[in-house]
């Protein structure tokens, strides 16, 4: 099972999603594409095609092609017929190859969702002990079910751990083998199906009801089985089916004006492209479906999927394709501090000596009172002595004599005692209490330093110390927050990208403000209740702003639920994992800032692919109005800019023109157009030149070399 | 002065004027808009009409408002007609056919003013001044109440009312129209057009036949004719007629009269939707256009290579030597970019290209500035397919002056941009493919082809000029025609509306660094690119077959 994993890139979990700046994406393999042929061909149903109205106009163009041949057979329609339909070969294909490697995913998924038995507990009360229970089937298992589950079982079903503690490998959803702690209360206790206990036993109780569990979830959206369009992509749509109608009408009403220029020249003979009844149907439909914007009409669902399996690869489910175009819209972000801005732990970061004291007794001091102390405040405070002092880290062993003190609540400090020498460290109060109540006087300066270090944000420790009779305090510990590496940088770029950054935390206002300016965030949020969230999301709504946010606890539920964007974290508790609407396998809070990229990719792809796609018109007006016309207005042949070397090629050159590009273009609908964070105009002006210029340019070039080919075959002079 | 000098004189002194009043003008207007208090005038006829000034109107209620309005109008012009043999100043004139009362009725009321007939030999004083004067002021007033409905639904936020139609009609009317047209019909008095009700008198001619000549109010018609964008001529000439435009300075006068109000509306828009940048960039798409329109136009009317305008010097056929080649073709390009359709020479003598030109400017949708009103609304709807494409290119949701652009808008955006097109394409279509109606065409080859195409994307586009050559006051042609003016005026309309509707509705996003930034020179410079291309692709095969088959050789 361990080895089985979701992800298809082996990108180290947890890891803050900084790649040169730009959001990547998976490689086409080519071996999909033949994978996804049957697929392709299986598309042609007119019954699922007629909702890409674009390629639908193409599908019938290339049947009324195909009976035209078959009536009136020549090479050159035959060619015609053969790229039309391998037009709309090309758009299924498109769309077949980003269903596909969501399918290869959902086949791993499937694997872990295997027939479990479950041991269901009748009447279960907390404090109970567990003596009998029946044995049922996971798809048995309803909602409030009690169910036993021990080291080596697989878990039946979705739920939360109500009594025991357990290590769970979760590798079958997240792809991570290290295995997790689960235990009841708290955030730590909802447990998924079809992960595997590895030790101990836990009673869960079933929150999902049957065939909803979260690997059904994740399948039926990997797979795309109830896709819907996303708000954006409808409208493009619409402006897709209206540019198709306006090209319709542009080429049907053609047909009396051309039937009218071939009366006013009868020395004109007749020509494949154009009789006395008009413009022939194939050469019609060749010019309807090079005008018609069929690029981004068979490229825009492989967009919208390859957007979903984007995030799929960073181990985030969006719950709808919705939520991943809004992640691009998203305004606010608000990021929690502790694991998100900050490591998830105070450091050491300056010893202050007491007035008289030298700093290295405060530092001899320190660490003597922190080797046994596990914290990774301890750690710290050990690690800052050997890097700031040169102090050599003694393991706790080494000192004879040592009495360790340990940390309790009641007493807020912890130490040593070797020989007639007592240290201790901890909270200010406390170990000046100590201090006084040992016959010392601890100086006001102590105060001034204490008070200083709360000010700055930062949390003092002072050191005291008993030695013979004297009691005194040596000096303060300076604790502070510290800020992931990087995160400035980032948030400068998303002030770049018009995004604020609200920092959430439970620290008080002044801790919060400290952090919030070295962190470079936009503002903050202190002493934030689950109520504050919740408020502080609507107010920025109500401006009109979108709202993400990441959580995980029960109480973040509620902001979940309103925020835009909600990102539960997989560890999190399954009331937040049904309030957001993605859910990161990875829990890593960092990512939000990449789901952000994501959606954004995800539209500026459609865009650069629709811009791209008219701008090609323009190319291919010059090789088929001089191809139709030239014979009756020898005039028009001067827009025959590219020289094409007869009608017929200049014509087949464009239709084939026209469907290679769908194919040369699925890489980059599946992996998406490259995004730099930068300002809005910015980016347009580089996309603009890219895909606006690039896409009037390059036709021009491609219809020339295709025709350089063409030209040598039968029947093309 | 070499005549290229003369232009470009005459074209940078009307964008001196034009820069000039474009504040003053835009200002007066945004006051009238946004005004809480009524002239006394103004309530009297609100009392007349039993119409609450101070209630407002969803965009339904707004749009029905404008139908009806418009439909009594067409009903009451079509009933004039008919009937003008008994009513007052008739000059003895017999009642208008059906098909051109019909044709006439539906041209002035959708601001339009094609005229499938001959001014002066139809239509009596009563009918020129209490009808076709009358609707070239209020036909004016409801382009302008439409872009003011429209230019609220960006400015306003989460609410269903526009306005109210009859007050913004009444105001634009009253305050706006009236004044500026009285000023400016002394001023073109001055400069040598008439103003009075006298009958036709005969008057000997060179070749020493006689003719009647007509007297009547034309300065007060001309220039609400331009003011307006209206375009109908007292006269058949038109413009080129010395009584309406007498001299090379009253030709200015009134090209500048055409271009007032449509380059001071998007002032107006600056103001309401409070960002004046914002109007700025629109003035600059429209001016860019119409720029480039003005040079290549008078540039291929001064250079044709034909054998005869190189030894005239220029292509002088169809122009009057009062104004020369550039200003004449000034005025063809400013009447053709805005809905105007008023002439001072004949488009269907101009170079083939040049006649494209022409043809072109109104196939954009008469947006650069277009007509009073249409101009502004039709711009901001381009703009608004602008946006959709491009802004998606900054990855967001695109969003217009904090709008954002989804299905919905999207939709009557596209619609809108659909129906002139189609009805352009399909008439000429329609017209190319019955012999009967091919007979209508006096003239052969890709000529004859351009004349029924100009004629269909004239109506379509409400611009109201013609190529000639072409017999248009039979039943068909009058038929067809004014429907094409009818739907390509009150579908728009409609769509704006609903446009606006849904616009007001929604409570605008914050602009911010990853908002698309609509007041830049990148972003005119994309409206611009994205109007000509998707104007171009339209139109291409038909102009191809057309001036483009005559014009390369």
């Amino acid at each position: 099972m361990s080895t089985q994993t979701l992800k298809v890139q082996g990108r180290t979990p947890g890891s803050p999603g900084k790649r040169d700046g730009k959001v990547g994406g998976g490689l086409l393999d080519p071996k999909q594409l033949i994978l996804s042929l049957p697929d392709a061909f299986r598309k042609l149903n007119p019954v699922t095609l007629w909702r890409n109205p674009v390629m639908f106009i193409v599908e019938i163009g290339a049947l009324l092609t195909t009976v035209l041949a078959v009536v009136e057979p020549s090479f050159f329609a035959w060619a015609i017929v053969l790229w039309l339909w391998l037009t709309v070969l090309f758009a299924n294909l498109a769309e077949a190859v980003a269903e596909g490697r969501g399918k290869a995913q959902a086949a791993t998924l499937r694997a872990a969702k295997r027939d479990t038995v479950a041991r269901r507990v009748k009447n279960w009360k907390p404090g109970i002990t567990v003596s009998e229970w029946d044995v049922v089937g996971a798809p048995e298992l309803c909602q409030g079910d009690f169910v036993i589950v021990e080291a080596g079982e697989i878990v039946p079903g979705d739920g939360d751990v109500v009594e025991g503690i357990a290590s769970v490998d979760e590798s079958a959803i997240t792809g991570e083998s290290a295995p997790v702690i689960r235990e009841s209360g708290g955030d730590r206790s909802a447990v998924t199906g079809g992960t595997r206990v590895l030790s101990d036993r836990v009673i869960v109780q079933i929150t999902q009801k049957p065939g909803e569990s979260f690997i059904d979830r994740m399948i039926a959206l990997v797979e795309g089985a109830n896709r819907q369009k996303t708000p954006n992509e409808i409208a493009l749509n619409i402006l897709l089916a209206a540019l198709t109608l306006i090209f319709l009408v542009a080429t049907a009403t053609m047909q009396p004006m051309a039937i009218y220029a071939k009366t006013e020249n009868p020395g004109v003979p007749d020509s494949l492209a154009l009789t006395a009844e008009g413009v022939t149907g194939i050469v019609l439909v060749s010019l309807l479906v090079c005008l018609i914007p069929t690029t981004i009409g068979a490229l825009l669902s492989a967009i919208g999927i390859a957007g979903m399996d984007r995030l799929v690869q960073r181990n985030v489910l969006a719950m709808s394709g919705r939520a991943v175009e809004a992640a691009g819209d998203v305004s606010t972000l608000l990021l929690d501090k502790t694991g998100t801005i900050t490591l998830g732990n105070r450091q050491a970061s300056e010893f202050v000596p007491a007035p008289g004291v030298p700093a290295e007794d405060l530092a001899a001091a320190a660490q003597l009172s922190s080797l046994a102390d596990e914290t990774p405040e301890g750690r710290s405070i050990v690690v800052y002595a050997k890097q700031a002092y040169g102090l050599r880290e003694r393991q706790p062993g080494e000192l004879a004599h040592a009495e360790w003190v340990p940390f309790t609540a009641q007493t807020r400090m912890s130490g040593v005692a070797v020989d007639d020498r007592q240290v201790r460290k901890g909270a200010a109060t406390a170990v000046m209490k100590w201090v006084r109540d040992n016959g010392g006087h601890p100086t006001d300066e102590v105060g001034a330093i204490v008070d200083a270090i709360s000010g700055s944000g930062g949390t003092p420790l002072v050191v005291g110390e008993i030695s013979g009779d004297t009691a005194r305090v040596l000096g303060v510990i300076h604790l502070k927050d510290v800020v992931k590496q990087g995160m400035r940088e980032r948030f400068d770029e998303m002030r770049r990208m018009g995004i604020r950054t609200v920092m959430i935390t439970g620290d008080n206002p002044l801790t919060a403000r400290a952090i919030a300016d070295e962190a470079g965030v936009d503002d903050f949020l202190a002493e934030a209740t689950p109520e504050d969230k919740l408020a502080l999301i609507r107010k920025e709504q109500e401006g009109g702003r979108l709202v993400a946010m990441t959580g995980d606890g029960t109480n973040d539920a509620p902001a979940l639920a309103q925020a835009d964007v909600g990102v539960a974290m997989n560890t999190g508790t399954s009331a937040a994992k049904e309030a957001g609407n993605m859910v990161d396998l990875d829990s890593n809070p960092t990512k939000l800032i990449e789901i952000v990229e994501i959606g954004k990719q995800l539209l500026i792809t459609r865009g650069a692919l629709t811009t791209f796609s008219i701008a090609n018109d323009i190319a291919k007006y010059f090789a088929i109005i001089p191809a139709m016309f030239a014979a009756v207005y020898p005039g028009l042949e001067t827009l025959n800019v590219m020289r094409l070397a007869s009608p017929q090629s200049a014509i087949l050159s464009a239709v084939i023109f026209n469907a290679i590009v769908i194919v040369a273009l699925i890489p980059l609908a599946l992996r998406g157009v490259r995004y730099r964070p930068s300002s809005a105009s910015k980016l347009l002006s580089r996309n603009l030149y890219l895909y606006g210029l690039g896409g009037i340019i390059v036709p021009f070039i491609g219809i020339k070399l295709i025709d350089l080919f063409v030209q040598l075959l039968p029947g093309m002079s | 002065m070499s005549p290229t000098m003369t232009g470009i004189l005459f074209i940078g002194s009307l964008v001196a004027a034009l820069i000039l009043t474009h504040r003053p003008l835009g200002d007066h207007m945004y006051r009238v808009y946004t005004a809480t208090r009524h002239l006394a005038v103004e309530r009297a006829i609100y009392r007349l009409i039993g119409v609450r000034p101070d209630t407002e109107q969803r965009w339904g209620v707004y749009a029905r408002s404008v139908l009806a309005f418009s439909a009594v109008s067409i009903l009451f012009l079509y009933g004039m007609q008919r009937l003008q043999d008994k009513l007052f100043l008739s000059l003895g004139m017999p009642p208008v056919t059906d098909h051109v009362a019909w044709n006439t009725a539906v041209s002035f009321v959708t601001n339009t003013n094609w005229q499938s007939y001959s001014g002066e030999s139809t239509m009596g004083h009563l009918v020129q001044m209490s009808g076709l004067a009358v609707q070239n002021f209020v036909s004016a007033a409801v382009g302008m109440a439409v872009a003011i409905a429209l230019v609220r639904g960006f400015a306003r936020r989460t609410t269903d009312e526009l306005g109210n139609f009859w007050v913004d009609l009444v105001r634009g009317s009253v305050r706006i129209l009236l004044p500026i047209a009285f000023v400016g019909a002394v001023v073109l008095v001055a400069g040598g057009l008439i103003q009075n009700f006298s009958a036709p008198h005969d008057v000997a001619t060179l070749t020493g036949g006689t003719q009647a000549i007509t007297g009547g109010p034309v300065a007060s018609q001309e220039i609400i004719k331009e003011l307006g964008t209206n375009g109908g001529g007292f006269y058949n000439v038109n413009s080129a007629h010395p009584f309406e435009n007498a001299t090379g300075w009253t030709n200015w006068v009134e090209i500048f009269a055409i271009l007032l109000i449509p380059f001071a509306l998007p002032r107006t828009f600056g103001r309401m939707v409070g960002d004046k940048r914002q109007g700025y960039a629109i003035t600059a798409v429209m001016a860019a256009l119409a720029l480039i329109s003005v040079a290549v136009l008078t540039g291929l009317e001064l250079a044709h290579g034909g054998t005869v305008p190189q030894a005239a010097g220029a292509a002088m056929e169809g122009k009057d030597v009062r104004f020369g080649v550039a200003n004449s073709a000034t005025f063809a390009a400013a009447t053709t970019l805005t809905s105007t359709g008023a002439v001072d020479s004949f488009h269907d003598s101009y170079t083939a290209l040049g006649g494209m030109i022409t043809m072109f400017n109104m196939m954009l949708g008469e947006v650069a500035p277009g007509g009073v009103g249409s101009g502004l609304y039709g711009m901001l709807v381009l703009a608004v397919i602008t946006v959709f494409v491009a802004g998606l290119m900054v990855g967001r949701t695109p969003e217009y002056l904090g709008k954002k652009i989804g299905a919905r808008e999207i939709k009557l955006a596209s619609m809108y941009f659909l129906v002139t097109p189609v009805l352009v394409l399909t008439g000429t279509a329609f017209a190319m493919g019955s012999s009967e109606q091919r007979a209508s065409m006096l003239n052969s080859g890709p000529h004859g082809f351009s004349e029924v195409l100009y004629a269909f994307t004239s109506a379509s586009n409400n611009n109201g000029s013609a190529f000639g050559g072409l017999t248009v006051n039979t039943p068909w042609y009058d038929t067809a025609l004014g429907l094409c003016m009818a739907l390509g005026r009150f579908l728009p309309i409609v769509f704006v509306l609903a446009l606006a509707g849904s616009l007001a509705r929604q409570s605008p996003v914050p602009a911010s660094a990853g908002t698309l930034p609509t007041h830049r020179p990148q972003f005119v410079g994309m409206v611009v690119g994205v109007t000509l291309i998707l104007v171009g692709l339209t139109f291409l095969p038909a102009l191809a077959l057309g001036p483009l088959a005559e014009g390369i050789n």
